[in-house]
């Protein structure tokens, strides 16, 4: 029943900057600067906030590091699929210069 | 290792789990996560896909109540804290406080859903439905609802999970060496928390 002995994190101090990045989070949408600036900056303190939650209240940060690969490989996969998905992303209909459609009308020239 | 196992085969003792030697569970728990994470994963890049290509995407901060789901955000980040303090509580051997924090937790958790179930009767009253956005490409409503509801379902799940422990406790039947099984309803917990942070994030202010 034994587990891996550690001076108790400091719970409420974590709590505290969970609260100080929250309150950033939503203060920066209002902030007069370009989108992709905000965007940086809300993906890291969402990933800061993450990692908070992770390292001390799941207490990543005392188990073997094992663990941590496994707990991280998710996040590691997903940005894999983020860059998979990029070329449907401008979701615009091909032009591919065949035949045009039987009911177009004939191209006059 | 298990080759001096099967030498001393006649003493049968339980094999550790490889990284996390007290408890198998805890172990299956974060495999479990990790699955977890990338269902959610999965429907968080779809979200972004979808509304990178769409022309019409609302902006999320214009047509969603962040001031309620920005105190949704530090409701489940409380009760996070609860829960770390109920583990706490159990490897102390306080009881009574396990139960205390318990009920705290599963608060914040019904609060959570009832705000959520605020918001959304708020929204379909508005015209959001999960085919109909009166704000722009349907796919709004349509992502927005699968993806607050995969987690509000897991909220719900972690809430009737910690009753069962709070009930038994109630009962007198959680013990002290039953700090295994806390610490992963825990871990389970905070998954949800976790979660919760990044679908606020890239979901209400993105």
């Amino acid at each position: 029943m034994a587990h891996t002995a550690h001076k108790q994190p400091n719970y409420i101090g974590v709590f505290w900057w969970l609260l100080a990045l929250t309150i950033a989070e939503v203060g920066v949408i209002f902030m007069p600067m370009a989108r992709v600036l905000i965007a940086i900056l809300l993906v890291g303190m969402a990933l800061t906030k993450a990692s908070l939650v992770a390292m001390y209240f799941m207490h990543l940060k005392f188990e073997r590091t094992t663990l941590g690969l496994i707990a991280v490989t998710p996040l590691l996969l997903c940005v894999l699929l983020v860059f998979a998905l990029l070329p449907d992303h401008s979701a615009t209909p091909h032009q591919t210069g065949a035949a045009p459609a039987p009911t177009a009308p004939p191209r006059s020239r | 290792m298990s080759q001096v196992a099967a030498l001393h085969a006649d003493v049968v003792e339980p094999a550790e789990s490889p990284l996390t030697p007290e408890s198998w569970g805890k172990l299956g728990m974060w495999i479990f996560l990790a699955a977890d994470a990338m269902s959610f994963g999965a429907l968080l890049a779809g979200y972004g896909a979808l509304r990178y290509g769409s022309a019409d995407w609302p902006i999320p901060s214009h047509v969603l109540g962040i001031g309620l789901t920005a105190f949704m955000t530090f409701l489940l980040i409380c009760s996070s804290v609860t829960m770390v303090l109920a583990l706490a509580s159990i490897q102390r051997e306080d009881m009574a406080g396990v139960r205390k924090f318990l009920a705290l937790t599963i608060l914040g958790g019904l609060m959570f859903l009832g705000m959520q179930a605020y918001e959304w009767s708020h929204l379909i009253h508005e015209g959001l439905g999960l085919t109909g956005n009166p704000w722009g490409a349907s796919l709004f409503g349509t992502t927005f609802f699968i993806i607050t509801g995969f987690h509000g379902a897991h909220v719900t799940g972690g809430v009737i999970y910690l009753s069962c422990y709070l009930i038994r406790s109630l009962l007198g039947r959680l013990q002290p060496r039953h700090v295994n099984q806390i610490e992963i309803v825990a871990l389970y917990w905070h998954f949800v928390d976790l979660v919760w942070i990044l679908v606020f994030t890239f979901v209400y202010l993105l």
